[in-house]
C-alpha cells in the first residue's frame, strides 16, 4: 500500500508538485457527492411539510420538521413487523450461507480431487446464469418438494416456510453464493501451508484443522462475506416472492409501497415514498456504519487476490 | 500405501465440497433441465397443477420472429451493458488508484466509496424511478444548484469541437450515465484495491533501482499484475449486468412469463434460454482473448 504513495512521491517529482493534491481533493470530494447526493436528497425531502416542498426558499433545510412522513411510511410498510421478519430471515440465512461458502471453498483451495476444476466451473456457472431461467422449477421443486419422489406422495409443501432459504444457503446455492465460494476459495489458496501440516502432523483430521485452525484466520474475509450476503438477501425481492409470497419482508413492502400510498395522493405520497426510502436503508446504514471500519480493514488484510 | 493416501486426500476434498454438490444437483441442475423441458413446451394451468404440452422449436421461433419486443430489447440491453463495461472498468480501476493513496481523509472516502454497495439497491432505484414529483424537483434543484450535472454545456462544447459525432455521443452517453456507473462499480473498486494492496513493496524498491519512472513502474509493473483482477471484474460487471433484475431484458422476461395465463411461460423460458445463451457466448469469446494476455505471478 505504500507502494504507490511512494510512486506518488516520485511522481510529484516530476509534475509541478503542488497541482495534484488539489485535483485529488476536487475529484474524491466530488465523486462522494454524487454517490451521498441522493440519499441526503430523501433525507431532506422526507423531512419536509408539504409547505415547505412548494416554498422555493426551503432547498435541504425545511422550515418546519416534521415526522409525519415517517409515520406514514412505517404504517404503509408495516415497518416493524416487517423489519422483525426480514432480520429474522436475513441473520439466518447469511450465518448458513457464511458457513457453508467458507467451508467449501475451503475444499476447492486445500485439495487436489478428481473434477475440481469441473466442479469449481460449476460454481461460476450458478453465478452466470439469470435467475429467471431457473425460477419456476425452484419454485415447483419446494411446492412439492419429494428428492426425486423418494418421500411419496406429492411431496411437503415449504413455500412460505423458511425451508427452502436454509437448505439453498446450507448447500451454497442461494444468491450469488458462487462469488462467495470463489472470494473464500481464493482466501484460502493465498494461505500458507505450515499451519495446516503442522495441524496433521499433531494428528487433527481435515475437519478439525479447518474449525481450529484454518476458520479462525479467515475472519476478516468472512466479514466480507457476511456483509455482502446480509445486504443482498435484505435487498431481494425476487426470491422473496417465490419462497415467502406472504409475509411481511421489508424489500417487498418497500416495493409495493407505491400501491398502498399511491402517487394519486399529490405530494404527501412522494414525502412518504422519501421517508420510506430512508427507514428502508436505516438498518443497512447501521450495520455499515457500526461495522465500517473492520470492513475497510479486511479489504486491506483479506488477501481475496490471492 | 501412495495411492491409499493419494484416495484420502481425495476423499477429503469431497467432504468439503459435497454440499455444494447436493446443492448443486438439488437446486439448480434439475431446476435447469426442467426449464429446458419449459422452453420446448406449452404450459397449460389446470386446476390440479399443470400441463406440458410438447411444441419442439415454437416457442424459440415466436421470440425471434413474431414477439415485437424482443430483438429491440435484447440488442438494447447487449449495446448498453458492453457500453458501460468499459466505463466501469476505468473508473473503478482510477478510483482504486485514488483510494490507494495517501491523504487527509483518505478513511472516510474509502467508507462513502463502498457505501453503494451497501445501499444502492435496486428496492430502492425501483420507487425512484417511480417517484415522478421528486425527480422533477431534485432535477429543478439541480439547475439551479450549478451547471455541474447538467450535462448541456458540455455537449455544445463538444459539439463545437468538431469531433466525430459517435465519439461525442458516447462521451454524453457516459456523462449522463456517470452516476449509475459510480454506483454500479463498488465492487470493483474493492477488488481492485485489494488487487494493489496485494502488490509487493520490494517490486518497487527494484524498480526504483532501476530508475523507473512512475509511469514506466504503472505499466510494466502495476497493470500486469492486476491484470488477472481485471479479468475477474470483466467478467463480474458483465455478469452483474446481464444478471440485473432492473435489467430491460429481465424485466421483458419476467413480464412476458405471467402474460398470457401460462401461454407465455414458454416463451419466457425460451426468452432466457436465448440470453443465457448469448451471455455464455460473449463471456467464452472475452475470457479466450483476455485469458492469454493476462500474466500471473506464479
Amino acid at each position: 500500500m505504500a507502494v504507490a504513495a511512494r510512486g506518488l512521491r516520485q511522481f510529484k517529482r516530476t509534475v509541478p508538485a503542488m497541482i495534484w493534491p488539489f485535483i485529488r481533493a476536487i475529484l474524491v470530494a466530488g465523486i462522494c457527492f454524487v454517490i451521498i447526493y441522493p440519499t441526503l436528497t430523501q433525507l431532506s425531502t422526507a423531512l419536509k411539510d408539504v409547505e415547505d416542498l412548494f416554498d422555493p426558499s426551503v432547498v435541504w433545510v425545511p422550515k418546519t420538521f416534521t415526522n409525519v412522513n415517517f409515520k406514514r411510511a412505517a404504517a404503509g410498510m408495516n415497518y416493524w413487523i416487517a423489519l422483525r421478519n426480514t432480520l429474522m430471515v436475513t441473520v439466518v440465512t447469511s450465518v448458513l450461507q457464511l458457513f457453508s461458502c467458507t467451508y467449501i471453498g475451503y475444499g476447492f483451495a486445500r485439495f487436489r480431487f478428481r473434477g475440481r476444476g469441473v466442479l469449481f466451473a460449476l460454481v461460476l456457472l450458478t453465478m452466470i446464469v439469470p435467475p429467471e431461467l431457473i425460477m419456476v422449477p425452484l419454485f415447483l421443486n419446494f411446492r412439492y418438494f419429494n428428492l426425486f419422489g423418494l418421500l411419496g406422495g406429492t411431496g411437503i409443501n415449504m413455500i412460505g416456510s423458511m425451508w427452502p432459504y436454509a437448505f439453498t444457503s446450507l448447500t451454497g446455492t442461494g444468491i450469488r453464493n458462487g462469488l462467495f465460494i470463489y472470494l473464500m476459495r481464493q482466501f484460502f489458496r493465498g494461505m500458507p501451508g505450515e499451519l495446516e501440516e503442522a495441524a496433521y502432523v499433531d494428528g487433527a483430521g481435515p475437519i478439525r484443522t479447518y474449525f481450529r485452525v484454518m476458520l479462525p484466520n479467515a475472519l476478516p474475509v468472512m466479514l466480507i462475506v457476511f456483509i455482502f450476503s446480509f445486504v443482498w438477501m435484505y435487498n431481494d425481492v425476487f426470491f422473496a416472492q417465490m419462497f415467502m409470497p406472504n409475509a411481511d419482508l421489508m424489500s417487498r413492502n418497500m416495493v409495493r409501497l407505491p400501491l398502498v400510498i399511491r402517487y394519486e395522493q399529490g405530494p404527501e405520497a412522494t414525502l412518504a415514498h422519501n421517508a420510506a426510502i430512508i427507514l428502508y436503508l436505516l438498518p443497512l446504514i447501521v450495520l455499515y456504519a457500526w461495522l465500517q471500519r473492520h470492513f475497510v480493514e479486511s479489504v486491506e488484510r483479506s488477501g481475496i487476490v490471492g | 500405501m501412495k495411492l491409499r493416501l493419494n484416495t484420502k486426500r481425495e476423499l477429503n476434498g469431497w467432504i468439503f465440497v459435497a454440499p455444494f454438490v447436493i446443492g448443486f444437483i438439488l437446486f439448480f441442475l434439475y431446476p435447469l433441465y426442467q426449464s429446458i423441458l419449459f422452453s420446448f413446451s406449452e404450459l397449460e394451468i389446470t386446476p390440479g397443477g399443470f400441463k406440458l404440452h410438447p411444441v419442439g422449436w415454437q416457442n424459440y421461433y415466436k421470440l425471434l420472429f413474431e414477439n415485437v419486443k424482443f430483438r429491440q430489447v435484447f440488442v438494447n440491453t447487449m449495446i448498453q451493458t458492453l457500453s458501460d463495461l468499459p466505463l466501469i472498468l476505468i473508473f473503478s480501476f482510477f478510483a482504486a488508484n485514488l483510494l490507494n493513496q495517501q491523504f487527509r481523509g483518505r478513511f472516510l472516502a474509502r467508507v462513502i466509496f463502498f457505501l453503494p454497495v451497501i445501499i444502492g439497491a435496486q428496492t430502492v432505484m425501483q420507487i425512484q424511478s417511480g417517484d415522478f414529483i421528486s425527480g422533477m424537483m431534485r432535477s429543478a434543484n439541480l439547475a439551479q444548484d450549478a451547471g455541474l450535472f447538467s450535462g448541456l454545456r458540455l455537449e455544445e462544447y463538444l459539439y463545437q469541437m468538431k469531433l466525430p459525432l459517435k465519439f461525442t455521443d458516447y462521451i454524453m452517453t457516459a456523462v449522463n450515465h456517470l452516476p449509475a456507473i459510480i454506483n454500479a462499480s463498488g465492487i470493483q473498486i474493492l477488488i481492485f484495491l485489494a488487487a494493489l494492496q496485494s502488490i509487493p513493496s520490494s517490486l518497487y524498491e527494484a524498480a526504483k533501482m532501476e530508475g523507473a519512472t512512475a509511469w514506466e513502474y504503472f505499466w510494466k509493473i502495476t497493470f500486469p499484475l492486476i491484470s488477472p483482477m481485471m479479468l475477474t471484474n470483466i467478467v463480474y460487471t458483465l455478469v452483474d449486468s446481464f444478471t440485473a433484475h432492473d435489467n430491460a431484458l429481465v424485466k421483458l422476461i419476467r413480464d412476458t412469463a405471467w402474460s398470457g395465463g401460462g401461454a407465455g411461460y414458454g416463451v419466457s423460458v425460451a426468452m432466457s434460454w436465448f440470453y443465457f445463451a448469448s451471455i455464455a457466448f460473449i463471456l467464452i469469446i472475452i475470457l479466450s482473448v483476455l485469458s492469454r494476455s493476462v500474466f500471473y505471478r506464479e
